[in-house]
């Protein structure tokens, strides 16, 4: 199956029904926390310092229950209303909004002590008609260039995203510095296939010198998170018992009797030798 | 679930709307009231981000008379209590925001404003 993002706009993709089961797959909710937690991490907020942070594409509130448990508040906003939709049945804390992040934001200059998004961007890639508005660079330089203006000086934003090459980050990354940020990418477990996650971590105000980009997470993946599900194989084997062989003794003695009924010449006599196994001699 | 605390921050941002576009203004609205955490630090470290005026009109509108016109110098319990309930706990649960330059009318279904733009608005 090719990824989300190449099937269909996201508003469409994330249906009702695509919406429920997003949320309610428990895989999806272990990585989207886990996700979370790092993006909350690289973002480096001043501890035991209420803040204000915007949850860019908060989708159903799995990302916002997080931002809930650790006392911050925050806004959200994402182009799918069944997903928001969701969200409400979650009764999650902060403040929705349907939005197109690439039509850019409305927000005061200064507004948020920090910003995250979680699995996103890559959703901006994609034109969806042949407007001029409606092309990814156009899309991602009012995203970058608003967003940048509603954050405080100086504070951070973290976007995970999944690139599919190396020239959409190239894309993405110029537009964002074009829009004044500073930063770059982070990459997590980049020798590992399956939790190799890229992260772009946006730097604004600072200096440079006092904002240093972090680094990505180094070496595999912790293991406890691999071969769940091995048991409920081996029980599944069991309940079926061994597998029964296709030519066993009743398919062969049924083969000769055929063979003799068409007449056919030196079909061996039947014997308890039928369809027994050699032994295994030398 | 607009709260005031996010209408503060929200100005329009449809196309060439760049002058006189805040606050938005609200229109046939229902409230609701839920109670939320008090947290006076994050109170205190917010309110430099606060457009007053735009605020103590906003919560009149909305029938809360409890803030003080200017912005006062001293903080104390009670005027922090009052700010907490008009920030954080009234919500906007239906009804619309207007822009006050480009007059684009941003609905409110169930608390979740909708804030999309059609082609020829977006900037």
């Amino acid at each position: 199956m090719s990824r989300p993002e190449l099937q269909a706009p996201p508003e469409i993709y994330y249906g009702d029904t695509e919406a429920k089961k997003y949320t309610q797959n428990t895989r999806n909710q272990q990585i989207q926390r886990d996700m979370t937690y790092r993006a909350l991490e690289l973002l480096n907020l001043p501890p035991d310092q209420p803040a204000f942070l915007l949850d860019i594409g908060c989708g159903s509130g799995l990302s916002g229950e997080i931002l809930d448990e650790e006392g911050y508040l925050w806004a959200g906003v994402d182009i799918a209303p069944s997903m928001l939709e969701v969200a409400l049945e979650r009764e999650v804390e902060g403040d929705l909004f349907l939005h197109d992040i690439g039509q850019g934001f409305g927000f005061r200059p200064g507004s948020f002590d920090g910003a995250i998004s979680i699995s996103v961007l890559q959703w901006l890639l994609n034109a969806e008609t042949s407007h001029p508005t409606s092309s990814p660079p156009h899309r991602l330089h009012r995203f970058f260039t608003t967003l940048h203006s509603a954050m405080r000086n100086p504070s951070r934003v973290i976007l995970q995203f999944y690139p599919s090459s190396d020239d959409q980050i190239q894309l993405i990354t110029s537009i964002a510095q074009k829009a004044g940020f500073g930063g770059g990418i982070v990459v997590d477990y980049p020798n590992s296939k399956k939790a190799k996650k890229v992260f772009l971590c946006l730097l604004v105000g600072g200096g440079g010198s006092q904002q240093q980009v972090p680094q990505g997470l180094q070496g595999d993946e912790e293991h406890d998170s691999k071969a769940v599900f091995e048991k409920r194989r081996e029980r599944m084997k069991s309940k079926h018992g061994k597998r029964k062989s296709v030519k066993d003794r009743d398919w062969i003695l049924k083969k000769k009797e055929l063979y003799r009924k068409r007449g056919k010449e030196d079909v061996p006599n039947d014997s308890k030798y039928t369809g027994r196994k050699r032994k295994t001699q030398f | 679930m607009v709260r005031l605390i996010t209408h503060n921050l929200l100005a329009c941002h449809a196309k060439d709307c760049n002058t006189n576009n805040f606050p938005l203004e609200f229109k046939d609205i229902q409230l609701e009231i839920r109670e939320a955490e008090f947290n006076s630090d994050f109170l205190k470290g917010f309110m430099p981000k606060l457009e007053w005026k735009a605020l103590v009109d906003t919560a009149r509108q909305l029938g809360d008379t409890s803030l003080p016109l200017e912005q006062p110098e001293m903080v104390d319990d009670g005027f922090l209590k009052s700010l907490h309930h008009v920030l954080l706990e009234i919500h906007v649960e239906e009804g619309s925001m207007t822009c006050p330059n480009c007059k684009h009318v941003y609905p409110i279904l169930n608390g979740i404003p909708n804030m999309l733009l059609a082609e020829h608005e977006i900037g």
